[in-house]
């Protein structure tokens, strides 16, 4: 691990909560001032968080706490190999692995909405994965590494190279990032027991443990955003910023006038725009590099 | 040599004791046992000896004159259609006693009329073939040792059928033998004969307890495993006859005039297919399912299946970039992908596994057919990995069904608590499955980068979405495992102590694999790479390929040494976790009741209906069978696949016959 | 920091007209917003700092008002809003209203109004912040901790034979 990277980590794992914080505060104004209301504090995810941090601790069983932690170390985990400028594939391993604890957690305490979440949520996995994996696939095949740390030393922006990558990862960004019309295991709207199963039976710390883990995840993710756009020359940072907050505009703007779709619908359409924006762009790389 | 001979003869000696040891006694258990952990050690010593002692740049060679045993085998095949052609007629199959004829008459034929007669050697040991044997020798004897217990449990509970265990155990021991042959020989002969073994074995094994269902199944493997078996006739006598030769090293190392290699080649293809339960032959493995778990085991992991990408993956440096290899990947990508999602349609546990079963040796096809060092490398591994996760996968759902009656993963609620030692086993199998730091995804990962690296866009589509697929049924499985009724207790599992000889050590084994595969690779996996296509890219491949895919052997290894150690540290948190539980544990919070929109009736497992009335709660898992169930998308994926064998074949036929 | 900077509210319907309900759901419209104060609508007792129940208790329901309160986190507090689920309202003398919400739980704060306004029920919501953050403060300490609903029960039912036995 290089200097830069062990800094860069550090960098992350320090403020990494406050960033996530920041922008899903800016997000959930913006998304208020869209709908013609206030909207809460700029920092309101932050004090819900150190909320639920000060909670009673209360629990259903023995197994859920641990796996929520692991839960949150293997997210924090992913996203420190990231910015360490580690193997992407790896990164987006781990981060699967971090997922699946967060679901078993949910089928551990056996109770019809935890068990409907969890299933949400593996379909919602199975929605997004095969475009996350082509999107390392295509940083693969445009830079010929699957290293941060190489990927970053390109001379022109990958989103030249990579248009239909880009697309098909915002796509299902929206549901990573848990944003209607894909947020069917948990949302961040006033909601009720059937959307927000899969963490409906975490309370007080416990809860907290799996905000930040998602808080991580949010950087996480928009840091594979900045990817598309960071290059070997440092203004490059500038740009993927603006590229990152252009993204979560968009994103707030597809949360508010979409409605929540089923299960099915989610499905067929990450499938089939990971297919075509993916699988097209994929064609055309692979021809580019012959 | 007197090893080989030992490891190959051994299994068959025992089989023929148990034949006569009808009923269960402790001098049997001890003599499988025994035998068992025999041919293991036997195995392991074989694979030691080799990699230290010789030189294995080329492989070993072994017994050069056979003419007597090349007559002994022969009379040994007619028995087998004999006996073929016996059951056929008894149970009404008679389009079984062309197959077999057609099979095996011409291989009589040049086994008889000198036709076969070689001065090569029969047995060929290089390293692929010390992996075959570590893994059919220490999997399949503890597959054998788990038989024991599990097959008298089995009679205690199913006192319909009548209790062969002799020759259900004697079986086993066969195909532990007939395994040993297959990948030990060199010459086509030979292997075709141990391959007619396994097959009729397996057909045996499968029709163990003569149900109408078990008998049809049973017909159906042999069939499929049957017309493969002719396309391997098929490609011995066109060896024999147009080219000359009777050894597949022969055939890999054949420069005369390459382009005659491509009918053979695509007929062993075929038969390979057929015997890995590749679409559109995958029905017979999911019909196995009928036979005892041990049956299934054996069948799966260590051997069987395992003969059919054993021979793509020695195959797989002259498929590079032929319609052969076109066919195979295409095969194996597609049902990778289509079993992966038929997987999560299903909900008995042993069906799960079979499919999953099909859906990992397609990778392992498609990897062959790439025809390049990564995708073997990622293959080879896959088949290391697949053969000990899946086999203490199915050992641990046969012995909870032996204890608790049912296999259907929706009975295995909560079974964290009530079968902790069965479910801890089960949850190192299903991670081993799934997820990164273990073997399976490992490999995964070194077949993605093989396939990107070989510009297969379709192989990395399949792969991209069949993983996630893949992904959704194993984790719903380990969800259902970790849901826990209130209340739960835990219960005493009927499981032997023979069972959990086999089940522990390869659970550890699992787990260590993940940390020592490296050297595995470096040791045998990459020297066998180097070898092999070393030897046989001077055909059909260009210079300048050739010498592209070589320079890219150095670095075969997909995982860098970087990633494996953040994978290790991956392992041992994981590892940790249990211990971690106490910790965290160790302040006790309030409990609360699950919530159940207040109306939970108090122990998380009923609630209170709008007339006031307990009623119970049931949760089931999603198995999506209205959107790709077995029903909808089976029948047209075997079709899709059956029309591009068909396609393909022609072409290569046409093209080896007629260039 | 306070915890009252980001209070979770449950909101419930006892046994209501469906009046308050209506005006709860308009204190989070834009004319309104309650999330100006941090405040979510949970769909859930377990994320929940705020118990806002609407309507009379019923013989049906009372178990289910008392099993989400127990399930909330301390530090939490009630609010009965609208008459009825201050002391059942005009549905007092139904054969199966138990009455206000404070016959099953404990009530911290009471918003009467027929139905409730959106400004009284911001009101209502705010003096429960103050109580949160009363009660976070000795839960630090620990001071405090919340009856469950079942010694509640116990208490009220000693309350009631104390005062027949003075009667």
């Amino acid at each position: 691990m290089t200097m830069i990277g062990m800094i860069a980590v550090i960098i992350y794992l320090v403020i990494s909560p406050l960033i996530a914080c920041l922008i899903s505060g800016v997000d959930r104004v913006v998304t208020a001032r869209m709908q013609g209301r206030k909207g809460p504090k700029l920092m309101q995810p932050w004090y819900d968080i150190v909320k639920l941090f000060a909670k009673e601790a209360t629990s259903v069983n023995d197994m859920q706490k641990i796996l929520v932690m692991a839960h949150c170390f293997f997210a924090i985990f992913s996203g420190a190999v990231f910015f360490a400028g580690g193997d992407i594939l790896l990164v987006l391993f781990a981060l699967t692995m971090a997922e699946v604890f967060l679901v078993l957690a949910a089928y551990s305490v056996n109770a019809a909405y935890s068990e409907l979440g969890a299933q949400r949520e593996l379909l919602q996995m199975m929605a997004y994965e095969p475009m996350t994996l082509l999107t390392a696939v295509g940083f693969y095949l445009s830079t010929g590494s699957f290293k941060v740390e190489d990927i970053i030393k390109t001379d022109i922006p990958l989103i030249i190279k990579m248009p239909g990558f880009f697309i098909g990862f915002c796509f299902i960004l929206v549901i990573k990032m848990r944003k209607s019309p894909f947020d069917l295991a948990t949302s961040h709207h006033a909601h009720q027991e059937v959307i927000k199963g899969l963490t409906g039976d975490l309370s007080g710390p416990v809860y907290g443990f799996s905000e930040l883990a998602e808080l991580y995840e949010e950087v996480l993710m928009l840091g594979i955003v900045g990817l598309f756009f960071v290059t070997s020359d440092p203004l490059s940072l500038a740009g993927a910023a603006a590229a990152i907050i252009i993204v979560m505009f968009c994103m707030s703007l597809t949360d508010n006038i979409f409605p929540r779709v089923k299960w099915e619908g989610m499905l067929k359409a990450a499938w089939i725009v990971t297919f075509f924006a993916g699988g097209a762009n994929l064609v055309v790389l692979s021809l580019l590099n012959r | 040599m007197p090893v080989l001979a030992f490891l190959i003869l051994f299994p068959f000696a025992i089989a023929f004791i148990l034949f006569f040891l009808k009923k269960d006694s402790k001098g049997r258990s001890f003599v499988v046992i025994s035998g068992g952990l025999a041919e293991l050690a036997g195995s392991v010593l074989f694979a030691a000896d080799n990699l230290m002692n010789h030189d294995m740049e080329m492989g070993t060679y072994y017994l050069k004159e056979t003419h007597m045993t090349d007559m002994f085998i022969a009379a040994l095949e007619l028995c087998l259609m004999l006996l073929v052609i016996f059951l056929s007629v008894k149970y009404k199959k008679y389009y079984v006693i062309l197959l077999s004829a057609l099979g095996t008459l011409p291989v009589l034929y040049m086994d008889i009329s000198g036709a076969a007669e070689t001065t090569a050697s029969h047995f060929k040991v290089d390293h692929l073939t010390l992996i075959m044997v570590l893994v059919v020798g220490v999997v399949g004897s503890l597959i054998c040792i788990y038989a024991v217990g599990y097959i008298r449990d089995y009679h205690h509970h199913h006192t319909e059928f009548t209790d062969r265990s002799g020759y259900f155990l004697s079986l086993l021991f066969v195909f532990l033998g007939a395994m040993m042959g297959l990948i030990s020989s060199d010459n086509l002969m030979w292997m075709y004969f141990f391959w007619e073994i396994t097959s009729v074995c397996s057909f045996l094994l499968i029709g163990y307890s003569r149900t109408a269902e078990a008998v049809n199944n049973s017909f159906r493997a042999l069939w499929m495993n049957l017309l493969g078996g002719c396309g391997f006739m098929a490609a011995i006598v066109f060896c024999i006859y147009v080219m000359e030769i009777t050894n597949i090293s022969q055939l890999l190392l054949f420069t005369t005039m390459p382009v005659l290699a491509i009918f053979p080649v695509a007929m062993l293809s075929f038969a390979a297919l057929t015997k890995s339960a590749q679409m559109p032959f995958s029905r017979w493995l999911l019909g196995a399912m009928v036979a005892p778990t041990p049956t299934s085991a054996l069948l799966h992991s260590a051997t069987m299946v395992k003969a059919g990408v054993y021979l793509l993956l020695r195959l797989s440096p002259v498929m590079y970039e032929t319609y052969v290899g076109t066919m195979v990947t295409a095969i194996g990508g597609f049902t990778f992908f289509a079993a992966s999602l038929l997987a999560i349609t299903v909900s008995d546990g042993k069906k799960v596994l079979a499919y999953s079963t099909i859906s990992n040796l397609g990778l392992i096809t498609a990897a062959a057919g790439c025809g390049m060092a990564e995708a073997v490398w990622a293959g080879i591994m896959l088949l290391i990995f697949h053969a000990v996760t899946k086999s203490m996968m199915f050992m641990s759902v046969g012995a909870y069904e032996n204890s608790t009656g049912s296999r259907d993963v929706e009975d295995m609620h909560g079974m964290i608590v009530r079968y902790p030692k069965l479910a801890f086993v089960m949850t190192i199998g299903i991670f081993g499955m799934s997820v990164v730091p273990m073997g399976m995804c490992v490999a995964k990962w070194a077949a993605l980068k093989a396939f990107i690296d070989t510009g297969n866009i379709y192989l990395i589509l399949f792969l991209c979405f069949g993983s996630a697929s893949t992904l959704f049924y194993w984790i719903k499985w380990l969800g259902k495992i970790f849901s826990v009724s209130k209340g739960s207790k835990r219960h005493e599992d009927t499981v032997h102590g023979s069972e959990w000889v086999a089940i522990y050590p390869l659970s550890a084994i699992a787990v260590i694999l993940c940390l020592v595969y490296p050297f595995i690779s470096r040791f045998s996996v990459t020297p066998y790479i180097q070898n092999a296509f070393s030897g046989s890219l001077n055909r059909l491949v260009s210079a300048a390929t050739a010498d592209s895919l070589l320079g890219s052997t150095d670095n075969i290894v997909a995982i860098s040494t970087e990633d494996f150690v953040i994978m290790g540290v991956m392992l041992i948190c994981m590892c940790i976790l249990p211990l971690a539980m106490k910790y965290v544990n160790s302040v006790q919070e309030r409990r609360v009741m699950s919530y159940m929109s207040g109306f939970n009736t108090g122990d998380d497992r009923s609630f209170y209906d709008s007339f006031g009335n307990e009623r119970g709660q049931y949760l089931s898992n999603w198995y999506m069978n209205d959107i790709f169930g077995e029903k909808k998308i089976l029948a047209a994926c075997l079709m899709i696949t059956a029309a591009f064998l068909v396609v393909m074949m022609g072409i290569c036929t046409m093209g080896g016959l007629f260039l | 920091m306070r915890i009252s900077k980001s209070p979770w509210l449950l909101h419930y319907d006892g046994s209501s007209c469906n009046g308050c309900d209506i005006e709860v759901l308009a204190a989070t419209t834009p004319r309104f917003d309650v999330e100006r104060f941090g405040i979510i609508n949970t769909g859930n007792p377990r994320h929940a700092d705020i118990f806002l129940c609407t309507g009379g208790v019923n013989s049906q329901n009372k178990d289910v008002v008392r099993q989400i309160y127990d399930q909330m986190p301390d530090p939490k507090v009630v609010l009965a809003c609208g008459i009825c689920a201050c002391d059942g309202g005009i549905f007092k003398d139904c054969y199966n209203i138990m009455g206000g919400t404070d016959t099953v739980i404990p009530v911290d704060v009471y918003v009467p109004g027929c139905a409730v306004r959106p400004e009284a029920l911001i009101d209502g919501v705010v003096k429960a912040l103050k109580l949160l953050d009363e009660k976070a403060e000795k839960m630090k300490r620990g001071e405090y901790k919340s009856l469950t609903s079942a010694e509640y029960e116990a208490a009220r039912r000693q309350d009631a034979a104390e005062e027949k036995n003075n009667a």
